[in-house]
C-alpha cells in the first residue's frame, strides 16, 4: 500500500469536510435589504395552510393572522417561537421580526385529525442563504468524494 | 484482528467481535434471542390492542406513536447503521410462528417440525414481493401512519401471514421473501459495519454434516434458508445467531468490517435487489414531499380525499418509482457504458452493477426523512406511555406532558450532514463498482452515475431547505 496515496487521500477527505463545513457555517455578509411590514392570513383547513408557504424578507415585521375554517387549528413557527390557537369564527395573531434566514417549517400545534402531524406549511426569510450554502457543500462534497477515492491506494 | 477468510472477495479488514470474552458469551446464551424477542412483542401485542381499542387519535395512541415514531426512529436511525439486520433477530413478527414451528421457544427439541416444510416456488424465490409489499404500504401510507385502526389490522395481517406461513413453509419464509420490512433492511443491511460470516471457508466445505444449516442440539438450522458458509453478503443473514451456536468446528463470528463492504460484492446482484434501491430511494421523496412538504393538494390526495384524486396520486406514486426513478438511473448507467466503452457489458446488468450504489444515500435519505418528524413528534411518546389507549389514565404522571418540538428549526442543519455522508459514501462506492467494471476508464464510468447520485441528493435538499 503506498504511504504516499493514503496520505493525498486522506488530505483530499479532510479538505473536503473542512470545505463543505466552510460553506455551510463561514459567516458571510449579507446585505441589507428594506425591512418592512407584513400582514399575512393563513387560513387553516383539515389538513393543510393556504397559503402553504410563505416568503418575507429579512428583517420583516410579520403579523400572520390565522383563520381556522374548520375545526380548532393551531400555529407553530419552528424558530420564532410562535404558538397561537384559532376557533372556527374567532381568529388569532401574532407578530415576529423575521430576522433569521433560511426556512422554517410552520405547523397545527393542535391535534385537529389523523393528519395532524403532517399538516406543514413553510416560511421562507429571504435571501434563503441556508439553501445556496447547502448547495455548494453539496458540490464540494461531491466533487471531493471523487477525488477522494480516486487518490485512495488500491489493492493490485 | 482475524485473519480473513482464504476466499473473502476483498482484503479489508475484519475484527471477530466474538473473540472477545463477554460478547461471545452472551451471544452463545440461548435465551437471548428469546428474551428480547419477548419485549419486543410485549409491545408489539400492545400496539394492536391499543389500535383496535384505543383512541382514534394518532397521536394519543400508543400504536401510531411507537410504531411510526420511536421503532421507525430506532431502527431507520440507529439499528440498520449500526447493526444491519439486528432488528430482525429481536423481531416478534415471526417468532409466534416460529415458536410453533420448533415447538420450543429456546432450546432445540429431538421433535419433528410442526408445519409442512414445503418449500417456497423457486419462480418467489426473490425480493419482488417484498418490493410491492413495500409499495403497498407506502402507497397507503397517509392513512396507516395516522388512523390506529389501520396500524392495527397492517400488524395484525403480518403476524397472521408469518404465522401462516410458518405452519406451511420452511423456517422463516415470510422473513425471508414476504416481510415488507426486511427488503429494505436486507439492501441497507450490505451498507452495516458489522457482518455475520464464517471464519474460514475451507473448514465448512469440508464439514461433513453441516450443523449451521440442518441444527443440532445446541442450535437450530438457520431460519433463513441460509448457508453460512457460502455467505458473502448480510443481505439474507438475520443475525439470529443459530449459526453461532450450532456450529461445532467454532467457525463463525461476528465481524466489525469498513461500512458498505457487501455493496463491492459482484456475486447475488440482481434486478429485484436493484429495484428495492430505485424504490426506496423514490419513496424517501415522495414521503419528503407529501408528508413534510406544503402542498395540501398533494396530502389531501394520498389521504384519500376523493378516489379519482387518491387513483392519480397512486398512478403517480407507482410511476415514479417504477418508471422515473429507475429509467433516468438507467440513462446514467446507459451513458456511463458508452463514455466507458463498455459496451460488451449488457445494459441490464450494467445497470443492477451501479444500482447498490444508491443503497447509502438511500439509507441517509431515509435518515434525514425520519428526523423531519420524528425529533417534531417524539414528545408524544410520554403522554402515550402515561395512557396509551387514550382512555384517560394517568401513569407514572405523564399524561399532560405537552407536544415539545426538539430543535425544528435546527432540523435541515442535522439533514444536511446526513444527506451528504450518504452521497459521500455512495460517489466512494460507485468509483468503486466503476473500477470493477473498468480499470483504466473508471471516472468516465463513474461520472454519470455521480451525477445522477448528486442530483438526487440536490431533490432532498430542495425539499428540506428550499
Amino acid at each position: 500500500m503506498d504511504p504516499r496515496r493514503v496520505t493525498r487521500s486522506l488530505a483530499a477527505a479532510v479538505a473536503t469536510a473542512l470545505l463543505a463545513l466552510a460553506a455551510l457555517l463561514v459567516p458571510l455578509p449579507t446585505g441589507a435589504t428594506a425591512a418592512g411590514e407584513r400582514e399575512i392570513t393563513l387560513d387553516a383547513r383539515m389538513f393543510a395552510f393556504e397559503p402553504g408557504r410563505l416568503r418575507v424578507n429579512q428583517g420583516d415585521r410579520v403579523t400572520v393572522i390565522l383563520h381556522s375554517t374548520d375545526v380548532v387549528h393551531g400555529l407553530y413557527i419552528d424558530g420564532y417561537g410562535i404558538d397561537i390557537t384559532a376557533e372556527p369564527g374567532r381568529p388569532a395573531q401574532a407578530s415576529f421580526v423575521a430576522d433569521k434566514l433560511g426556512k422554517f417549517r410552520y405547523r397545527c400545534s393542535v391535534s385537529c385529525g389523523a393528519m395532524h402531524p403532517f399538516m406543514i406549511g413553510e416560511l421562507i426569510v429571504g435571501p434563503n442563504i441556508p439553501f445556496g450554502r447547502a448547495v455548494a457543500s453539496l458540490f464540494i462534497v461531491a466533487i471531493g468524494s471523487l477525488v477522494t477515492v480516486a487518490l485512495r491506494p488500491v489493492n493490485q | 484482528m482475524s485473519q480473513p477468510p482464504t476466499t473473502r472477495p476483498d482484503s479489508t479488514w475484519r475484527f471477530d467481535l466474538t473473540s472477545i470474552p463477554l460478547i461471545n458469551r452472551v451471544l452463545r446464551w440461548r435465551p437471548l434471542q428469546f428474551t428480547l424477542v419477548l419485549i419486543t412483542l410485549g409491545f408489539f401485542l400492545l400496539a394492536i390492542l391499543t389500535a383496535f381499542f384505543g383512541t382514534p387519535a394518532g397521536n394519543r395512541n400508543f400504536s401510531i406513536i411507537f410504531v411510526w415514531i420511536v421503532w421507525w426512529a430506532l431502527v431507520i436511525i440507529l439499528l440498520i447503521p449500526a447493526l444491519g439486520r439486528g432488528w430482525c433477530a429481536i423481531c416478534p413478527i415471526p417468532a409466534p410462528g416460529e415458536w410453533l414451528q420448533r415447538q420450543s421457544f429456546v432450546h432445540p427439541r429431538r421433535r419433528t417440525l410442526w408445519t409442512l416444510g414445503k418449500r417456497w416456488p423457486r419462480r418467489l424465490k426473490n425480493i419482488w414481493i417484498q418490493n410491492f409489499a413495500f409499495l403497498g404500504v407506502a402507497l397507503f401510507s397517509a392513512i396507516i401512519l395516522t388512523r390506529p385502526l389501520a396500524t392495527g389490522a397492517v400488524l395484525l395481517l403480518f403476524i397472521v401471514l408469518a404465522l401462516g406461513l410458518s405452519l406451511v413453509y420452511e423456517r422463516r419464509t415470510f422473513c425471508r421473501y414476504v416481510c415488507p420490512v426486511g427488503g429494505f433492511i436486507g439492501l441497507y443491511s450490505m451498507t452495516a459495519p458489522i457482518e455475520l460470516r464464517v471464519k474460514d471457508v475451507e473448514v465448512c466445505r469440508t464439514h461433513d454434516t453441516k450443523d449451521c444449516y440442518l441444527g443440532n442440539e445446541q442450535g437450530f438450522g438457520c431460519p433463513w434458508l441460509v448457508f453460512p458458509g457460502s455467505l458473502t453478503r448480510n443481505t439474507y443473514c438475520g443475525l439470529c445467531t443459530e449459526c453461532l451456536k450450532s456450529c461445532t468446528m467454532n467457525n463463525v463470528a461476528i465481524n466489525l468490517r469498513p461500512p458498505g463492504t457487501d455493496l463491492l460484492v459482484a456475486k447475488g446482484r440482481r434486478i429485484d435487489e436493484a429495484y428495492k434501491a430505485f424504490i426506496m430511494l423514490g419513496c424517501a421523496l415522495v414521503y419528503s414531499a407529501v408528508l413534510l412538504g406544503p402542498w395540501g393538494v398533494l396530502k389531501d390526495a394520498a389521504n384519500f380525499g376523493s378516489l379519482p384524486t387518491w387513483l392519480l396520486y397512486a398512478t403517480g406514486f407507482l410511476a415514479f418509482n417504477l418508471l422515473v426513478i429507475p429509467g433516468l438511473f438507467f440513462a446514467a448507467t446507459s451513458a456511463s457504458r458508452r463514455w466507458a466503452g463498455l459496451t460488451h457489458i449488457k445494459p441490464k446488468q450494467y445497470l443492477i452493477d451501479f444500482a447498490y450504489t444508491l443503497a447509502p444515500l438511500g439509507l441517509a435519505a431515509w435518515i434525514a426523512f425520519s428526523l423531519g418528524f420524528v425529533l417534531v413528534n417524539i414528545s408524544y411518546a410520554l403522554p402515550v406511555i402515561a395512557d396509551p389507549f387514550g382512555w384517560g389514565w394517568n401513569l407514572l404522571g405523564l399524561r399532560d406532558v405537552p407536544w415539545t418540538p426538539i430543535i425544528p428549526a435546527f432540523v435541515p442543519y442535522l439533514q444536511v450532514p446526513v444527506l451528504l455522508a450518504g452521497l459521500a459514501f455512495s460517489i466512494h462506492t460507485a468509483w468503486r463498482i466503476s473500477e470493477q467494471q473498468a480499470r483504466q476508464r473508471t471516472l468516465q464510468a463513474v461520472l454519470p452515475v455521480a451525477a445522477y447520485l448528486t442530483l438526487a441528493t440536490l431533490g432532498f435538499l430542495a425539499l428540506y431547505m428550499a
